[in-house]
């Protein structure tokens, strides 16, 4: 590591010397002048491209490498030595009539299922909440603080608090719902089976909300309050305030928001692993836990890289798909 | 300008190349060296009640070993929910301890790997030689016809633990011998939240130990003689029914236990809850949660009917926690050396008694004290009536796919859907395909 983390700044001396004797041989005061002028901001970024590359470009290359590979318990204390197996890797996640393909198919919707619910209600209830801690009340502050704390909570300490509340037999959740309030019949089961998947939901909502909140927000304080106003003495109501100037205005903000919040959510793998562990119910079986878990069941790291280029492709082209689509009525809105 | 990009590019470029190097090289260093004498870092295992409790119990002994050989040993207690993990990742990583425990059961698999020293005659001899263990605690530490993998370190075999005083409050005199008089008994106690049996439905591991016996009763095995998975025989589906039967069917297991897999059973059955729980060793843990020795009794696990013995009448498997080194080590000889302490006959006995765990070594276990009730039993399943886990490269999959199996039955079960023969077969049919195939 150490090692890496000198070299460039190495060839970025090295280069930078290579670079001024020519210049001064040469007598051309001027160049070097504009080389360091066009070349400072490549030197900047050099750092923050450095570690791009360090943390996430080579582990995805390598990730690409992997399903390539036969990368079994046979081979994975020195996978240089695994061999090719071209796209038998992918072959296998994606032969839907075979249970492999079949559980991750499964897994996918259940994971698109999820999302869109997840980002939905934190987009729904952080709008909301920003909006009405838009007017001035006693209390706000506070108020805003307290709606902060699921967001910068560590996620463990808060998810393995709700596993306690969730708990079938001493949980807070059945003492409410069954002991007091009498909603069911009987206890029910929360971490494990059909119910597993509202538990989870409920925890992402929790956990991702503030976020959006947040964000909502800052986007209001950007609106003109006379916008408002002159709405106002037009003769709009609340609900045409909030339809023809709140939501407009937040237009771009919600466009990134939404996107950060549906990559979040879909990738999310500490809150169903915290919950769930290893096995997660198959009601809940989000996408990162059952690729992690198909890697580590059968060993086979191959199959497990295999999915996760599949899932890789399928959020470039969400992604790419999303800001094209934004982009393009951003450009229509302008016009 | 260009130039600036080319550098740019180059300098990117150099990156890459070095930190491809750097981490596809890490591991392929071919054995253990010698370059750190001083030093060993261990990966123990969780024997005792808590993580704290490990501690406690091996730092002295570790403190001994620095003083006999000058070697500091760095302790890691390492919880049975992250092992697995942490042995694969050392291995892919090439960065790990030098000397760890490990679950008898993942022996072959890891042998697989070539993450572990092999223990071939000469690296035995600086131990005191392979005939110093007992012989089925040798066989499961690697497959067969290969040098082991690791070394016993602590035996231990299931047995029935009954609440002595339940027992007494249901008006049952003579603890269950066979699996008809544990429901049976499970009936009389299970009644005003109360439950005759334990279960550990959510671990993966606990599982697999229950049904492997189970299907040993009904005369299966789960793998074919020449190591492939055969999940799906009658006998196999009779053994994960039974077995789940005893929540759905019979009822005498708490619908609650469907999500236990922290060993709440066992503080249920201290707390006076739960009146019977299958389990290996655990003495020691009553004794944490405040029971007294005589307020619990121990028998033999249930059979399905005459007394247990080997084939049909196999009541365990052979459990245990053996020592393992890693060979990217830094430190063989320390390693070695460590091992032998371990191994000892004194530590061994020392380690034994107190984790309630049965030593693997033939002259520890001579001490008078594996002959007391709590041990006795163990100790004579060990003997006559425990089989090994099958040791194929294959089984920490088959841990995780049929455990994972028999976890989503019982959460059928404690939601009150039936569990029938059809959707128990269908369970195991899923396990077995997603076994790898090569």
């Amino acid at each position: 590591m150490t090692t890496t983390a000198t070299s460039p700044a190495e060839a970025g001396e090295g280069r930078a010397v290579g670079k001024k004797t020519p210049g001064a041989a040469r007598g051309k005061s001027r160049r070097p002048g504009r080389i360091r002028r066009i070349g400072l901001p490549y030197l900047l970024l050099l750092p923050a491209l450095v570690l791009e590359l360090l943390v996430h470009l080579i582990p995805m290359v390598m990730g690409i490498v992997m399903s390539f590979r036969e990368l079994t318990q046979f081979y994975i204390r020195d996978w240089g030595s695994a061999p090719w197996s071209g796209f038998d890797n992918f072959k296998i996640a994606v032969d839907f009539d075979a249970p492999v393909g079949q559980a991750l198919l499964h897994s996918f919707f259940v994971t698109v299922l999820f999302t869109v619910l997840s980002v939905g209600l934190c987009w729904a209830i952080g709008t909301a909440a920003a909006i009405y801690m838009q007017e001035t009340f006693k209390g706000r502050g506070i108020l805003r603080a307290l709606f902060l704390i699921p967001y910068a909570l560590p996620v463990y300490a808060a998810v393995i608090t709700w596993v306690f509340m969730f708990q079938h037999d001493n949980g807070l959740v059945n003492h409410v719902l069954h002991d007091q309030l009498g909603v069911t019949d009987k206890p029910s089961f929360w971490l494990i089976g059909d119910n597993s998947f509202y538990a989870l939901l409920t925890v992402s909502v929790w956990k991702g909300w503030p976020f959006a909140f947040l964000i909502v927000m800052a986007g209001l304080q950007n609106i003109p309050k006379e916008m408002y106003e002159a709405a106002a003495l037009d003769g709009a109501g609340l609900w045409q305030q909030l339809r023809r100037i709140t939501l407009p205005s937040l237009r771009p903000v919600n466009q990134v928001l939404v996107l950060v919040l549906f990559l979040w959510t879909f990738n999310d793998f500490n809150t169903p692993y915290v919950m769930f562990g290893k096995a997660a119910p198959k009601a809940a079986d989000l996408i990162s836990v059952h690729i992690y878990q198909s890697s580590f069941v059968t060993w086979n790291f191959g199959t497990g890289s295999a999915m996760s280029v599949l899932l890789l492709l399928f959020l470039l082209v969400v992604t790419g798909v999303y800001l094209a689509l934004t982009s393009r009525g951003r450009k229509t809105a302008d016009v | 300008m260009s130039r600036i990009r080319a550098a740019a590019v180059g300098a990117a470029t150099l990156t890459l190349a070095l930190t491809a190097t750097a981490c596809g090289g890490g591991s392929s260093s071919g054995g253990g060296s010698n370059d750190s004498p001083k030093t060993l870092t261990y990966w123990a295992s969780n024997q005792g009640a808590s993580i704290a409790v490990d501690k406690k119990v091996l730092q002295p002994e570790l403190d001994k070993f620095e003083k006999q050989t000058g070697i500091k040993v760095k302790l890691e207690v390492i919880p049975w929910s992250d092992l697995l993990n942490r042995i694969l990742t050392a291995t892919t990583s090439g960065q790990g301890p030098d000397v760890l425990n490990i679950g008898n059961t993942w022996s072959a698999s890891l042998q697989a790997s070539g993450a572990l020293l092999p223990w071939d005659a000469k690296n035995f001899d600086k131990i005191g030689g392979k005939d110093r263990f007992v012989e089925s605690a040798i066989g499961s530490a690697g497959a067969q016809g290969k040098d082991p993998a690791a070394v016993p370190l602590y035996s231990m075999s299931y047995a029935l633990y009954y609440n002595k005083k339940m027992f007494k409050d249901a008006g049952i005199s003579k603890p269950p011998t066979t699996w008809d008089e544990v429901v049976a008994d499970g009936k009389k106690i299970s009644k005003n939240g109360k439950w005759g049996l334990a279960a550990e439905g959510s671990n993966l591991s606990n599982n697999i130990h229950q049904i492997f016996v189970l299907a040993k009763q009904h005369g299966a095995d789960w793998f074919t003689a020449d190591g492939k998975p055969d999940f799906t025989s009658d006998g196999a589906v009779a053994a994960v029914k039974q077995y789940v039967d005893l929540m759905a069917k019979d009822k005498i297991i708490a619908p609650g236990n469907a999500e236990y897999a922290q060993n709440q059973s066992l503080s249920d059955f201290s707390k006076n809850k739960t009146a019977m729980v299958l389990w290996q060793a655990a003495a020691s843990t009553f004794k944490s949660q405040g029971m007294k020795d005589d307020e619990w009794g121990v028998v033999p696990a249930p059979v399905q009917s005459g007394a247990p013995g080997q084939g049909q009448n196999v009541n365990s498997m052979v459990a245990g926690i053996n020592i393992a080194v890693f060979k990217n080590t830094k430190n063989l000889d320390g390693a070695t050396k460590f091992v032998k302490f371990m191994t000892s006959d004194e530590e061994s006995k020392l380690l034994n008694k107190t984790y309630g765990s049965i030593p693997p070594v033939k002259a520890a276990q001579e001490d008078p004290a594996f002959n007391a009730q709590s041990t006795g039993v163990l100790k004579e399943t060990l003997a006559k009536s425990a089989a090994p886990l099958p040791q194929v490269a294959d089984e920490s999959q088959f841990e995780t796919a049929v455990g994972t199996a028999v976890k989503e039955l019982f959460a059928d079960a404690a939601a009150g859907k039936p569990v029938t023969t059809e959707s128990v077969k269908a369970a195991l049919t899923k396990a077995q395909q997603s076994m790898p195939t090569k």
